[in-house]
């Protein structure tokens, strides 16, 4: 929808601003050939004369955007095979779309006409930025998937997985994780120990949450603070602490020694996000349960804790993401009998750089991503029942 | 009133569990190693047999990099929960040094060779210290990429400083110990001088300007795992790292990758017992032992991973790898042919001048 009306671009705005965009993406082709300064330079000289020589062609649009597409597709097949046909190609889309819609000045025309080319400027340098903080947060993990698929007992895109050929993937990192006993003893213990510590912690954490919320409690800033404390303490000192008081107990690498200390350290998040929750809770309403009856319990259960769900349940979500990330503290509660998935990971990384880690890492992130769409799913639609959000 | 009936019982569970397993030795083991290939090697030569002996149950705990440290941790808690434990020679004695490991006395405690040769003759100069049980003889040694050397490959451990000829980045140990040895000798100090220069202040200030010749070039590694994937991604034409790890990368991962033997620093690994187990527990500890450092075991270890066996007279025992079926004599560090110009690590050396030299290098690293 065009909010301005616009009208075509001068070849020299296009083919400066396409310049500007050509040095950036040329810094990454020029390093990985060698001179990141060649490459600034080629990049940028490339673009400015594509944008200078397009712009004088701005009703064939169509035709120019396929040529631009195939050009550096088959430039980036001699630079460097199919993988950079590939990456060539996909620059192409991009290089006939920005410099089009430079041109035409499409970006001008759904922003408001009274923006100053400032305005307009920060407008897409705050986009740019939102995508780059993007991109370096994902880029990581999106790097270890393929990597996790490799042929080879090393961190490394071999030839022939760059050149797509079905020999360079394997399953076998899977297989590994699957049928190899310290992986799959791994995996139980974490099973074992997370959902168990993050049921203490909610427990815990939402009645000692509730207990601070009354006003009248004694002290409530200063047992929130030592509540609070596991957050803030280095992990370090927590750990060697509980170590000690572990060994003298008799809890020291026991199964309930680890819960408890994960639970420990699960209580803050569920102590914050369910005292948020209360803010916004009514008293009234419990005043009006007990005034028609509802013993404390059924208050609670009935009309409380219904309400201040959403913030027990994330942060029963937060304790049980903690304990099953921690590694820390399990080194030195747990014993080898208690070895959960990020400690394996962990030893697998220091002694032998094995992709069956990357398999894991994979596997975790397909879970996690699971569980927090079906949260989000099931927040939406009781949101949805309860008439709080129209969609 | 609750909590202390509560931790109460739960110490009263805690001691009586031990006690209600009480028979001569215990039936459960837990052994620490280093992990990876070298554990698995273990498991398949020696826990394994063990535990169709026997039926005791063996739990593995990867905590060796960080054993002297646990096991004070431990002693001061007051709650030993290790067996065995592996570690290298000079952790053996630091640990034996400090009370934390108990001594043994191997023609009692260990088994005799089987042609009757006393424990103590049969390992003979590697019982470095009256704690240690030595098991295998490794080296610290380079590997080198075959397709990044141009024509001539590297004869000699000089060609780590010889940037002009092997230009690209080489895989160092980050701390001194070996790379001082490596710089002296590579700077023209005869080996039998070397530790008599590295002594003063000007022989160690003489190694780190050899070192700094190459100082952009390197990429210090910690983990003996770095190198192999450094020299398998292409990232370094030449690295140094424990010899079993080079085997694997070259036999087993069939990279593009020769060892270099020149040089090569030879250590000592071994077991240890903690000091202060239960009688019965320490029982089954040295009944362990005296299985798993037997001629026999020692030799099947050598199936499973390339570093030599400590006893004289496991040498002669040593096969073929288990699943490539390769001879394994060639790949020992041991072996005549690799072995034509070692170092032995200098543990008195090293006790000695440790602290003072690594505070120097870390100072230079950070230059």
């Amino acid at each position: 929808m065009a909010l301005t009306p616009v009208e075509n671009q001068t070849p020299g705005f296009v083919a400066a601003t396409a310049a500007a965009s050509g040095a950036f993406f040329g810094l990454f082709v020029g390093t990985s050939q060698g001179s990141g300064l060649m490459g600034v330079l080629v990049g940028a000289a490339i673009m400015a004369a594509l944008g200078f020589a397009l712009t004088s062609m701005l009703d064939k649009e169509k035709p120019f955007r396929w040529v631009l597409i195939a050009a550096f597709a088959v430039a980036g097949f001699f630079l460097g095979g199919l993988p950079a046909a590939v990456l060539g190609g996909l620059f192409g889309w991009f290089a006939g779309w920005f410099i089009f819609w430079l041109g035409t000045s499409r970006y001008r025309a759904h922003l408001a006409p009274y923006l100053t080319s400032g305005q307009v400027l920060w407008h897409y340098t705050f986009r740019v930025i939102c995508g780059a903080v993007f991109t370096f947060l994902i880029t990581p993990i999106l790097v270890v998937m393929p990597l996790s698929f490799n042929a080879q007992d090393f961190f490394t895109f071999t030839p022939e997985m760059l050149r797509f050929d079905p020999a360079g993937y394997s399953l076998k990192h899977y297989q590994d994780f699957f049928s190899n006993q310290d992986w799959q003893n791994a995996l139980w213990n974490s099973i074992r120990i997370a959902p168990m510590a993050t049921v203490i912690s909610v427990t815990f954490g939402t009645l000692a949450a509730i207990g601070l919320s009354q006003p009248h409690v004694p002290f409530r800033r200063a047992i929130m603070a030592i509540l609070i404390s596991p957050m803030i303490v280095p992990l370090i000192i927590s750990a060697a602490g509980m170590y000690f008081f572990y060994s003298r107990i008799g809890l020291q690498g026991t199964y309930m020694g680890v819960v408890l200390a994960h639970a420990v350290l699960g209580i803050p998040f569920v102590i914050i996000t369910v005292t948020a929750t209360l803010v916004g809770f009514d008293r009234s309403l419990t005043r009006a349960a007990a005034n028609m009856g509802a013993g404390p319990v059924t208050t609670f259960f009935r009309v409380q804790m219904p309400l201040i769900l959403p913030g027990v349940v994330s942060g029963g979500l937060f304790a049980f993401i903690t304990s099953f990330d921690e590694v820390v503290v399990v080194l030195f509660v747990g014993s080898a009998g208690q070895k959960t998935l990020p400690w394996q990971m962990f030893i697998g990384l220091r002694e032998q750089i094995s992709p069956t880690i990357l398999a894991v890492a994979t596997i975790l992130v397909g879970i996690s991503v699971l569980l927090l769409a079906t949260l989000e799913l099931l927040r939406r639609r009781s949101e949805r029942l309860r008439g709080m959000s129209p969609g | 009133m609750k909590l202390t009936k509560l931790s109460a019982l739960v110490a009263s569970t805690a001691l009586c569990a031990p006690m209600a397993m009480a028979e001569d030795m215990a039936n459960e083991l837990t052994i620490v190693s280093w992990g990876g290939a070298y554990s698995s090697s273990q498991k398949n030569a020696y826990h394994d047999p063990y535990t169709a002996k026997t039926g005791v149950k063996i739990i593995n705990d990867e905590s060796s990099a960080e054993a002297v440290a646990k096991l004070r941790a431990m002693n001061e808690a007051g709650n030993v929960t290790w067996d065995v434990v592996d570690v290298v020679a000079a952790d053996a004695m630091r640990l034996c040094d400090e009370g934390l490991a108990m001594e043994i006395d191997p023609d009692t405690q260990l088994a005799a060779a089987p042609d009757g040769t006393s424990a103590s003759e049969d390992f003979g100069d590697l019982l470095v210290s009256e704690c240690f049980i030595p098991q295998i003889v490794y080296s610290t040694t380079f590997g080198y990429r075959t397709d990044l050397v141009g024509d001539t490959a590297p004869t000699s451990v000089c060609a780590i400083f010889d940037t002009e000829a092997y230009p690209g980045k080489r895989a160092l140990e980050k701390r001194p110990i070996n790379n001082m040895e490596w710089a002296l000798m590579c700077d023209g100090v005869a080996k039998a001088d070397i530790y008599d220069v590295l002594e003063t202040e000007e022989g160690q200030e003489q190694a780190l300007a050899k070192l700094a010749t190459i100082k952009d070039d390197v990429i210090w590694w910690s983990a003996g795992a770095d190198t192999p994937q450094l020299l398998a991604d292409g990232e370094v034409v030449m690295g140094s790292t424990y010899n079993g790890r080079l085997f694997s990368v070259i036999e087993e991962q069939k990279q593009p990758v020769a060892m270099l033997w020149d040089a090569q620093v030879f250590d000592l690994d071994g077991w240890i017992i903690p000091a202060g187990l239960s009688p019965e527990r320490q029982a089954r500890a040295l009944d362990y032992i005296m299985f798993a450092t037997d001629t026999q075991r020692l030799a099947d270890q050598a199936k499973y991973i390339s570093y030599g066996p400590a006893r004289a007279s496991s040498a002669p025992l040593v096969g073929q790898h288990a699943e490539l079926g390769i001879d394994m004599a060639p790949h020992m560090p041991t072996d005549p042919n690799n072995a034509k110009n070692t170092f032995l690590y200098n543990y008195e050396f090293w006790a000695d001048y440790r602290d003072d030299i690594d505070a120097k290098f870390q100072a230079w690293l950070a230059k």
